[in-house]
């Protein structure tokens, strides 16, 4: 039995106050371990991006449970959590975020500033080597494609070597050949060990993934292979 | 994070925005160095107002006659005829004044000067040989009144540089005042103007001559008595001893009822430097706004560029950095550019400083009180603005800062 990453039990978030409220996550119980490919699909609204950043520690559940790698993540304190994030997930986001006055290199380097690391500029090239960017490590973002862009943000997830990624619509702003160039190199990284979390609202990219859950208002569906 | 790390992100983040950095420090750079040349501009007009009274002699007191007192009635200040030729030898006495160098009596009128060219209205003065002397003035040519010419009722004439240029007159010509021909003898050097009084639009006669044909009088009486001390530090003894003297040859006991008046350039001296005090709040005031204009100008390119990089500060969280790392790196980064600016700052006054003397006849006098107070400011300002609102981002969920827009 592979062992667990995620455990959710009854997570429930919810935003403002009075009539205003609105449970973005409700009651959510979901459950991934080591090695698992998982796509969580629902169109915009349904709550996916919220349960996002609740796995990914950025942001914190109202009620219920959430243990990342068997720890309790509702009793960590900010260090903590920026501990978690640096050291155990790697982000992936559908605009990808890279800061655009500095090489791509530099944009990979990025997390092992905020840790204790030897080589951070081989560790980096290596990673860009992995998506196939050897070629691209001086170029700025914007001398990049978007699908160039979204291979550097890989890099920078996975050059920490995370327990999980996290991938937030990562094809979302990408054209076909670029999404498939993206969806395969999340293949790979799954295949050679880590576990995925792909959230998206398109059912042919959720394809890829092994398991599907959906999100409806709030409340997570698993959807039974057919 | 360690710090040598911290400040090469801090470093990198200065040089990735190149023009916001250069901004910043502009905006510093030119906050200081006004507020620098500024307060350096008052300090050196303070001193060349204090220089120019200086020049006017502060040893230099005058002697006008008092109010008469006539059937318990006491008539306005200078009323009184009460000074005389007898006055001023007694001041001459080396024995009772030893403080004085000089004693000149003067009398004085209005009349009209008649040239080849020319005529125009202008003060006349009658005086001796000592006028020079006790004035603190010199001349650009020829020579001043003897002793020999006053004893003589001698028709010369020695004019004020604004005077002798208006009657186009050179030594050796020839003018008449009133309508009686003298000949000119000296051109005084040109001592500017103090407050009313052009010091340069003059006459200088021989006493004797000047109550024959322009005041009238009695030869004895005397309208002022010029009197310049040894120094000026012994202005004050001066000042006494030809108090003692006159009080003695005009038989008064009661100083009260004194029929003279001694006044001092120092009286004047000390109203230039209460208007010098005037004039350097008046500049401190300029200096503060600008250094306030100047720190807006900072807190406002800092401002926006927090928010701007709100997205930044959100990124860098998700990536593992803490609040700590943060307000470390934008702190790094605010004291770099106030730093920078700030000694750049310095720099371009003390530039100005050296050169605006050389283009244009102003003079600065750089001194540290202003170089430190905004240079201080100027930091005080880059640092706040620069780390406390990033230090508000930074305290954001990563996903507010993430999705900033």
């Amino acid at each position: 039995m592979a062992t667990e990453i995620i455990r959710l039990v009854d997570v429930t978030k919810i935003y403002g106050d009075g009539d205003a409220t609105v449970r973005a996550v409700d009651g959510v119980s979901l459950l991934v371990h080591e090695g698992d490919f998982i796509a969580v699909m629902g169109p915009s609204g349904s709550g996916k991006s919220t349960l996002m950043h609740i796995l990914g520690c950025l942001d914190v559940p109202t009620s219920g449970e959430y243990r990342f790698a068997g720890e309790d993540v509702a009793r960590m304190n900010e260090r903590e959590l920026a501990s978690i994030r640096n050291r155990r997930i790697g982000f992936v986001f559908q605009q990808f975020h890279l800061l655009s006055s500095m090489s791509a290199w530099r944009n990979v380097e990025l997390p092992l500033l905020y840790r204790t690391a030897h080589e951070r500029k081989q560790t980096a090239l290596n990673a860009l080597a992995q998506v196939g960017l050897s070629g691209r490590v001086q170029h700025r973002p914007n001398q990049l494609s978007g699908g160039q862009q979204q291979r550097v943000a890989i890099a920078r997830a996975l050059v920490t070597d995370p327990t999980m990624i996290l991938a937030d619509e990562p094809t979302g702003n990408l054209d076909s050949r670029a999404s498939r160039e993206v969806l395969d190199i999340l293949t790979g990284l799954n295949k050679s060990g880590h576990t995925i979390v792909l959230i998206t609202h398109d059912p042919i990219v959720a394809s890829v993934a092994e398991r599907v859950v959906e999100m409806a208002d709030g409340h997570l569906r698993e959807r039974v292979a057919a | 994070m360690s710090l040598l790390r911290t400040f090469d992100t801090g470093m990198r983040g200065l040089l990735g925005h190149r023009l916001r950095s250069i901004l910043t420090t502009l905006g510093i750079l030119f906050g200081v160095a006004a507020v620098i040349c500024t307060v350096g501009i008052g300090t050196a007009s303070a001193d060349s107002v204090n220089s120019s009274i200086a020049a006017l002699g502060t040893n230099l007191l005058t002697v006008s006659p008092g109010s008469t007192v006539s059937f318990g009635v006491r008539g306005g200040a200078g009323s009184a005829n009460t000074l005389t030729m007898d006055d001023v030898a007694g001041l001459e006495d080396k024995q009772d004044a030893p403080d004085i160098s000089a004693v000149a009596p003067v009398v004085s009128g209005t009349a009209t000067l008649v040239s080849t060219s020319s005529n125009e209205s202008t003060t006349v003065q009658g005086t001796t040989a000592s006028w020079l002397a006790a004035n603190a003035r010199a001349l650009s040519s020829g020579v001043f009144v003897t002793s020999k010419e006053v004893q003589k009722h001698a028709q010369v004439v020695v004019l004020g540089a604004t005077t002798a240029s208006d009657l186009n007159a050179v030594v050796g010509d020839q003018v008449t005042i009133n309508g009686n021909p003298f000949q000119v003898i000296g051109i005084l050097t040109s001592s500017g103007s103090t407050g009313f009084t052009n010091n340069d639009d003059l006459a200088v006669i021989p006493i004797t001559t000047a109550q024959d044909e322009v005041t009238g009088g009695s030869p004895n009486s005397v309208q002022r008595i010029l009197l310049s001390a040894t120094s000026s530090a012994t202005i004050g003894s001066a000042y006494l001893e030809a108090d003692q003297l006159l009080l003695q040859t005009h038989h008064i006991t009661n100083t009260a009822s004194a029929d003279f008046n001694i006044t001092s350039a120092s009286t004047l001296a000390s109203t230039a430097a209460s208007v010098t005090t005037t004039l350097t709040i008046l500049l401190a005031s300029v200096a503060a706004i600008s250094l306030l204009v100047g720190g807006i100008g900072v807190m406002n390119i800092m401002l926006v560029s927090v928010t701007e990089r709100t997205q930044e500060i959100g990124l860098r969280k998700a990536l593992g950095a803490t609040p700590r790392d943060l307000l470390r790196q934008f702190l790094i980064e605010a004291a770099t550019l106030s730093f920078v600016g700030g000694v750049l700052g310095v720099a371009a006054a003390l530039l100005a400083g050296f050169l605006v003397p050389r283009l244009a006849n102003i003079a600065v006098t750089i001194t540290a009180t202003p170089v430190i107070i905004a240079v201080a400011v100027a930091a005080g300002v880059g640092l706040i603005f620069g780390v406390y609102p990033a230090a508000r981002a930074a305290r954001l969920a990563p996903i507010a800062a993430l999705r900033a827009e």
